[in-house]
């Protein structure tokens, strides 16, 4: 791969990054000037103790002082203060981040089955597996998450108690190892399956068209003309061709492993970072959400940023771009 | 052994607005050794024969007639018994500005997957093999490293060229392999193409719309229209002296090299080819055709004996001895 190739990449990255952590600060500040008036509004405190958390949070001097010390604690991966309970944004983040991305990871890695079917189903355009399974691939993909979580958790929870209804563990539990996981496994079957079901729609569609572009190329009949089984002409030259819009898509979907999942992380009280946003916007809590969006945005640009590094691998004319 | 035989070949494609037939009748032998040229406008139906002599036509297509390859019905053969004989019974150059090759994978390692698949030579000596064939038609060994991106037009067509040798096939269809290619490198592959053909005896079926380009290379030509062979014999008395209008019309709309009058006065043919869905009665050719008579609208005249080797169809052609 050519060095300049990736040392653009890079640069492109670094700097959407960096201007997203502006963003972020100006963000926050034009939501609220004084969050902290606000959120203790109606409680008996003294001005001094206002302008003690006025400081405590970084609120207090000119915008630019308050940028510069934003800035620094950055470097230094602080995220500040939560409004609530006093804690580092960054533990709230952090005590987040297992379950989401044990959910998340685990529905997208199931979602993208989609993508060999998807494949099958459009080397085979017309044919009766590729109606199947378009027209449901087209049916979930169209169901809000939120509503096939409600009817998992009614069937499979609530009538047939298959699974627990929510939460990451037994209620309780003081299970260590791999009874833990076995118990967080449990628990996550639902709502993992019910991400998967959203998802795996979208990675079929992507996939079968992709895969349908290629179809009337010519190489794909030299191919055959060679001498080449048919399932070996889609797996050795039709796949290669159809990898770039599902690469993207994947790139996307795996970014989103850190922003979490907010509808079936809260229908199934899945304490990850999908919650925690929801929490976050109820306070509101603003530094939480503050860091959950540079979060969100930073897997975002690295994810693409993988992405444009595998198009180099992936297509080669990519890098004479 | 005649290498291909073609026996009242008929194509006809299944499409949303019904049956199209391409080829409608067509009978084409090619002897060991022999290179034989087919021309006639795009849509005449001559790269459907190509396609069709591998089977390679689209799923549906309706084949009639027979096709054999070295003697043996190619419409009878077993799915594995069609792939060993594709790429070895007969190779397709096809045209390099198409993409015809993969954009992914570097053109060596697509000549060699023909060459692995074939098991023509196995391991070590692949990569020789591969170095070889491009070498042979002036290419570096090099150049297996690249990319079709990064080769010109001439560069694509000639590692198409090495990779239709790779199998060492006894038939060699060369399908417009020379189409979209600047006029100095077309002489190039065409001198290449010849080369080639002379040092391995191949068999050749040259397809192209460009007559003149055919008289050079192929010793036989066939003119097709609508489907249909119209005229065939001796590619130069064919070329100098054509019994039907079509191939003169064709003949004319070439220039030849050196002859200044006919450089400056290019004899175009009026009209479209006609639509294969819905050709004219009689002679599909007569709407166009400068010497068409009452009898061209209700008559389709078959091929007939024109002179030494020599068939037309046209109802001006006197039926003569074949001699």
């Amino acid at each position: 791969m050519r060095a300049s190739y990736v040392i653009r990449k890079l640069i492109g990255a670094v700097s959407t990054l960096a201007f997203v952590a502006v963003f972020n600060f100006f963000l926050f500040r034009v939501v609220n000037r004084n969050p902290v008036d606000s959120m203790f509004r109606g409680r008996n405190l003294t001005r001094e103790q206002l302008d003690e958390l006025t400081r405590k949070f970084n609120l207090d001097g000119s915008k630019w002082d308050q940028f510069v010390a934003y800035v620094r604690q950055l470097l230094r991966g602080d995220l500040g203060l939560s409004f609530r309970g006093n804690r580092p944004v960054v533990d709230v983040i952090a005590e987040a981040l297992w379950p989401t991305v044990l959910l998340v990871g685990t529905s997208t890695l199931l979602a993208m089955i989609g993508i060999t079917i998807g494949y099958r189903a459009g080397w085979k355009r017309g044919s009766r597996g590729d109606t199947v399974s378009t027209s449901l691939s087209m049916l979930t993909y169209s169901m809000p998450e939120f509503f096939i979580g409600m009817v998992m958790l009614g069937i499979f929870a609530a009538s047939l108690g298959w699974f627990p209804v929510g939460g990451l563990e037994d209620p309780g539990s003081t299970a260590t190892g791999l009874e833990q996981l076995l118990d967080q496994f449990h628990h996550m079957v639902l709502p993992a399956l019910v991400l998967a079901i959203a998802y795996v729609g979208e990675y079929m569609i992507v996939a079968r068209s992709a895969m349908i572009e290629t179809l009337r190329e010519d190489y794909l009949q030299l191919a055959r003309a060679k001498g080449m089984r048919d399932d070996e002409v889609r797996r050795k030259h039709a796949v290669p061709n159809a990898r770039l819009p599902v690469v993207s898509l994947s790139a996307i979907n795996f970014g989103f492993v850190f922003s979490g999942a907010i509808a079936v992380e809260s229908i199934f009280s899945w304490p990850g970072l999908g919650q925690a946003t929801y929490l976050a916007v109820r306070g509101p809590d603003l530094p939480v959400l503050q860091g959950l969006f540079l979060l969100m945005s930073a897997t975002v640009i690295l994810a693409n940023l993988i992405a444009d590094l595998l198009y180099g691998v992936l297509d080669p004319r990519v890098m004479g771009r | 052994m005649s290498v291909l035989e073609l026996r009242d070949l008929r194509v006809t494609y299944r499409t949303e607005g019904g049956p199209v037939p391409a080829v409608r009748g067509v009978n084409l032998t090619i002897e060991s050794g022999d290179t034989v040229g087919l021309a006639g406008e795009s849509g005449c139906g001559k790269s459907t024969i190509a396609a069709a002599v591998l089977r390679l036509l689209p799923k549906g297509t309706q084949v009639e007639g027979t096709v054999l390859l070295n003697g043996e019905d190619v419409y009878a053969m077993k799915p594995g018994r069609l792939r060993a004989v594709r790429w070895t019974g007969a190779a397709i150059v096809f045209q390099g500005a198409l993409h015809s090759l993969n954009p992914v994978r570097r053109v060596g390692d697509q000549i060699e997957e023909a060459i692995r698949l074939h098991r023509t030579v196995t391991g070590a000596a692949v990569g020789a093999r591969v170095a070889e064939l491009l070498e042979r038609v002036g290419l570096q060994g090099a150049h297996a490293e690249r990319y079709p991106h990064q080769m010109s037009g001439g560069q694509r067509q000639r590692v198409l060229i090495a990779l239709a040798l790779a199998c060492e096939p006894t038939l060699l269809i060369a399908d417009e392999p020379t189409t979209a290619l600047d006029v100095m490198v077309q002489a190039q592959v065409l001198a290449l193409l010849e080369e080639l053909q002379r040092e391995r005896g191949l068999s050749l079926l040259f397809i192209t719309h460009d007559l003149s380009v055919l008289t050079s290379t192929c010793r036989r030509l066939a003119v097709m229209y609508a489907g249909r062979i119209v005229e065939e014999g001796p590619s130069v008395d064919v070329f100098a002296r054509p019994d039907h209008p079509y191939s003169a019309a064709l003949a004319a709309a070439f220039p030849t090299i050196g002859d200044s009058a006919s450089r400056m006065n290019p004899q175009g043919l009026a009209g479209d080819p006609p639509d294969p869905s819905a050709l004219p009665g009689g002679c599909p050719f007569h709407p166009r055709c400068a010497r068409a008579v009452d009898e061209c609208a209700t008559n389709d005249v078959a091929l007939r004996v024109s002179g030494p080797g020599r068939r037309a169809a046209c109802v001006h052609v006197k039926e003569a001895a074949d001699g």
